[in-house]
């Protein structure tokens, strides 16, 4: 059994109870107005008169419900349902007891409340595990004394404490109340990996049938009595700001309660603080479409601030950036440039990718409600300590009277780190004095972006006469971030080697979208080493696993970021999976590996060609994130990154003309559609006991160099700019 | 502004709204009814997807005043207790992600079972195409079609 200091006290147990007013956390739920219409299933026990807190992740019923809360934002990465799984595993108690809430954001108790980096579960294993076994112990301890018994008298599992020597058994239920107030312990036990009941099994979504319900969840769904609404305009062009606008028409128009110019800026702007558009014009009502058409008929006077960029400015300045940019990170291994001399092939490509915007389905909006000392803030953020610091900032009020409490989120990736839409709710809320929800369009979601930067890189290999890779070098530039990893694969593996990470300027707003730099970096270098294995006259995967070899034998250079043999073995397990080797008749197959955020992927994809156009017919992914938690949901969170991925390489940009984004809806901006998808997808977990990593970005960058590698075989032609297909294909 | 009295989920609903109004907003502003989701405004998406009689129709595009005597039905009506034959199968096939595209999916498939009960798997596609996962939950969404139309033959 593990044994883990839990770090909790008796101070910071008080703390806590400070924090959470008064020893009971309050997690949020549905005020009036917007309370669920049916009734919630019935769980597998009756619903308690009394509930006891034992610590800031577990209250336990008298009837032996219990309730979890979960910490982090839920994206769609399913963290409502797999961060309260682990807590349940080492607490010992029936799922079907389970309810779960959403925590509040309280840092008094939690650490890491956000999601990003694929690293909620990663990052709080640890901390919900022990949240776990506290309860467990501090159950275990009430009941000892109960019975003038040790702990070590006792067991306990399934909510159920047992008497070793003895006939007594008690429920969690039945002694919760007698836990309340128990000596918080400095050390609990932890259990085997193998003696895992809940963890490695597929858990349904906890939000399932609310979902398929249409009960409200989302930030957009919020509702107060009283509450007004409110739409912005910002510019339309990136390097514009607002001057003037026809305030006293707007105001005039039927719905329309206020309208005028809000100021965003805050002092000493954060890493997830709005750059680009700083003044917006707000409009406040009580409908949405008399906003929206009071919004349409604004006449604003906007102002250049900064030079109006277009995609070909862009263009130049990444080709000029990888000639002459400022390099912000790079590695040396060797001497490249003697061994292409010496090289007896040497292959350079160039590969680009455009701007893209996130498009969560569920646009940008907020709910706040600020007065005097006080502010509310209600919505689907994935940073809530952020926007809390950005709030206390614009508003010059104390952290603790600001409330952060998270809805659930129609879509992440990574747009909802950035706080600007909650600040300009609060914002809103200030000026007019009463709490509003602020509500974006498709229109002002998609043009005031954080988008994934444009990215040009290029990459060459050096191959000897025996057709070993001698040489490697990438150069990579990004608007404004460069998207190489020096530390990353090929890094170690290649005697010549050198990596340079370079960086340009734009004005337009750009931030992490889903497994950032990776998700263009991966899909270049794997094309690239495919050219190469080509070139080679070598399997793609053998001519991987070559590398790896080298990388596990003989390192190049002092470190590498990634662990050679799980690297190799995600590719040994898809190849084997997909019977890698075998060949059918009109089948073409693709394949690519990589690692990020500290998990590895490798996919095959089948590709076949129907009327001329490419089907890919199956992907098999094989995935090493260590220990699995929920099993169904991790095969659904990897397949979504696949498609996300082919949707991304394959359909999607954003152009600008002018400063202004040329896609605003999506008519004209290109997102995936059914008839796109893999017809299958199947995924398999290397089994190991080691510590879980993160699964919500790191199936999407392979899907895009196995996708360009299946597609050369089925048509012959090498795509090194995305999106591969650029006509418009609207179906809608 | 102008009084409506629709039909919506077997109940007689009165609103006060300007005649151009989109149902989805009617829906969602007066009625509180925001199972239905907005996504794009401009009938790309599908998340807004209702039923109108027995056909799936964009509510973002479809004004309250054309809605007259026809039934709407929406997500929150679609059953009494959340077990349609296509709930239960995106229950059993865990289909969502973040989740909220997923209500317009359930209502335009609902719809397209009703007229093709035994769809083929390209017919689903072309039947699915208007509506937008953007978590990629596609496969999952094709699966939990078939697992529906499966259990109405039954």
């Amino acid at each position: 059994m593990t044994h883990i200091k839990t770090q909790y006290n008796r101070r910071s147990f008080i703390k806590v109870s400070a924090a959470a007013g008064g020893g009971m956390l309050i997690g949020f739920s549905w005020l009036n107005g917007c309370k669920p219409n049916t009734p919630e299933p019935e769980p597998g026990v009756a619903v308690p008169n009394e509930w006891f807190e034992i610590n800031g992740y577990i209250k336990i019923g008298d009837t032996g419900m219990v309730t979890i809360y979960s910490p982090n934002p839920e994206i769609g990465q399913n963290v409502r349902t797999s961060m309260p799984m682990i807590v349940a595993e080492e607490l010992d108690v029936p799922w079907e007891n389970v309810v779960v809430e959403q925590a509040p954001l309280n840092t008094g108790w939690y650490q890491n409340q956000f999601a990003g980096g694929s690293l909620s579960i990663r990052l709080s294993w640890n901390a919900l595990r022990m949240a776990g076994a506290t309860g467990k112990r501090m159950l275990m301890e009430a009941a000892a004394k109960e019975w003038g018994l040790q702990v070590s008298d006792l067991t306990a599992s399934e909510g159920i404490i047992k008497e070793t020597n003895g006939e007594r058994t008690i429920g969690y239920g039945e002694i919760a109340s007698k836990a309340v107030g128990i000596e918080i312990p400095e050390e609990v036990a932890l259990k085997e990996v193998k003696d895992f009941k809940l963890i490695g099994t597929s858990v349904k979504n906890v939000d399932g049938s609310k979902i398929v319900r249409g009960e409200p969840l989302f930030g957009l769904d919020f509702h107060r009595e009283g509450m007004q609404l409110a739409m912005i305009q910002h510019p339309p062009a990136f390097g514009m700001k607002v001057k003037d606008f026809n305030e006293a028409e707007i105001k005039s128009m039927p719905g329309v309660k206020d309208a005028f110019i809000v100021d965003t800026s805050i002092a000493e702007p954060g890493g997830f603080d709005e750059k680009g558009f700083l003044q917006l014009i707000a409009i406040v009502g009580e409908s949405t479409w008399q906003l929206m058409q009071a919004k349409k008929a604004i006449k604003a006077n906007w102002e250049a601030t900064s030079e109006l960029e277009s995609s070909d400015t862009h263009l130049r300045r990444l080709e000029k950036a990888l000639v002459s940019g400022e390099v912000q990170e790079s590695r040396k291994d060797g001497n490249p440039e003697a061994a292409f001399k010496k090289a007896a092939k040497v292959i350079e490509r160039t590969y680009s990718a455009p701007f893209i915007a996130h498009n969560t389905l569920e646009p940008m909006n907020f709910f706040a409600n600020v007065t005097e000392d006080s502010a509310e803030l209600i919505g689907p953020t994935q940073t809530p300590e952020a926007l809390e610091g950005s709030v206390s900032k614009l508003l010059g009020m104390p952290l603790e009277n600001i409330t952060v409490n998270m809805t659930r989120i129609g879509g992440g990736f990574g747009r909802r780190l950035y706080v600007h839409f909650g600040v300009e709710a609060a914002a809103i809320s200030k000026k007019i004095g009463s709490p509003v929800k602020l509500i974006y369009s498709r229109e002002d979601d998609m043009t005031q972006g954080t988008y994934r930067p444009t990215y040009r890189s290029v990459y060459k290999a050096g191959l000897d006469e025996n057709n070993n890779l001698i040489a490697f070098t990438v150069k990579g530039a990004g608007l404004p971030e460069g998207p190489v990893f020096p530390n990353r694969f090929p890094a170690g593996a290649v005697e010549n080697y050198s990596a340079e990470k370079i960086k340009a300027e734009t004005n337009v707003t750009t931030g992490a979208w889903r497994a950032p730099r990776s998700n263009f970096t991966a899909g270049a270098e794997q094309a690239f080493l495919d050219e190469v294995a080509e070139a080679a006259g070598k399997d793609p995967i053998d001519f991987r696993l070559e590398l790896f070899d080298r990388a596990i034998k003989d390192p190049v250079g002092e470190e590498h970021e990634y662990e050679a043999e799980r690297y190799a073995g995600v590719l040994k397990l898809v190849k084997e999976k997909a019977n890698w080797g075998e060949t059918k008749q009109g089948v073409h197959r693709g394949v690519a590996a990589y690692f990020c955020h500290s998990t590895y992927v490798a996919e095959v994809f089948d590709m076949v060609m129907e009327n001329g156009k490419p089907i890919v017919e199956k992907v098999w992914c094989a995935a090493d994130c260590g220990i699995v938690v929920n099993k169904d949901s991790a095969i659904n969170i990897i397949q979504g990154g696949v498609i996300d991925g082919i949707g991304h390489a394959m359909y999607s940009q954003l152009t600008f003309e002018n400063g202004a984004p040329a896609q605003m809806n999506f008519d004209k901006y290109q997102l995936i559609r059914h008839s796109q998808a893999p017809k299958e997808i199947e995924v398999f977990f290397v089994e190991n006991e080691i510590d879980p990593t993160g699964l919500g970005e790191p199936g999407l960058p392979p899907a895009m160099g196995a996708l360009a590698n299946a597609l050369y075989k089925a048509t012959g032609q090498r795509h090194y700019d995305q999106p591969f297909v650029t006509e418009k294909q609207v179906i809608g | 502004m102008a009084k409506f009295n629709l039909k919506i989920n077997g109940k007689q609903q009165e609103v006060d709204v300007d005649p151009t109004t989109p149902m989805l907003w009617v829906l969602r502003d007066h009625l509180k009814l925001v199972g239905t989701k907005y996504g794009c405004g401009i009938a790309q998406c599908g998340a807004c997807t209702v039923h109108l009689g027995d056909n799936a129709v964009r509510s973002c595009q479809l004004p309250v005043s054309a809605v007259g005597e026809q039934q709407i039905t929406t997500i929150e009506g679609l059953s009494e207790n959340g077990d349609h034959p296509v709930q239960k199968a995106w229950m059993e096939e865990d289909v969502y992600q973040c989740g909220y595209c997923q209500a317009g999916q359930i209502m335009n498939a609902s719809a397209f079972l009703k007229s093709n009960p035994n769809p083929t798997d390209a017919e689903i596609e072309t039947a699915m195409n208007g509506n937008i996962c953007r978590c990629g939950t596609y496969t999952r969404i094709k699966k939990a079609i078939k697992t529906a139309a499966n259990s109405q033959n039954a």
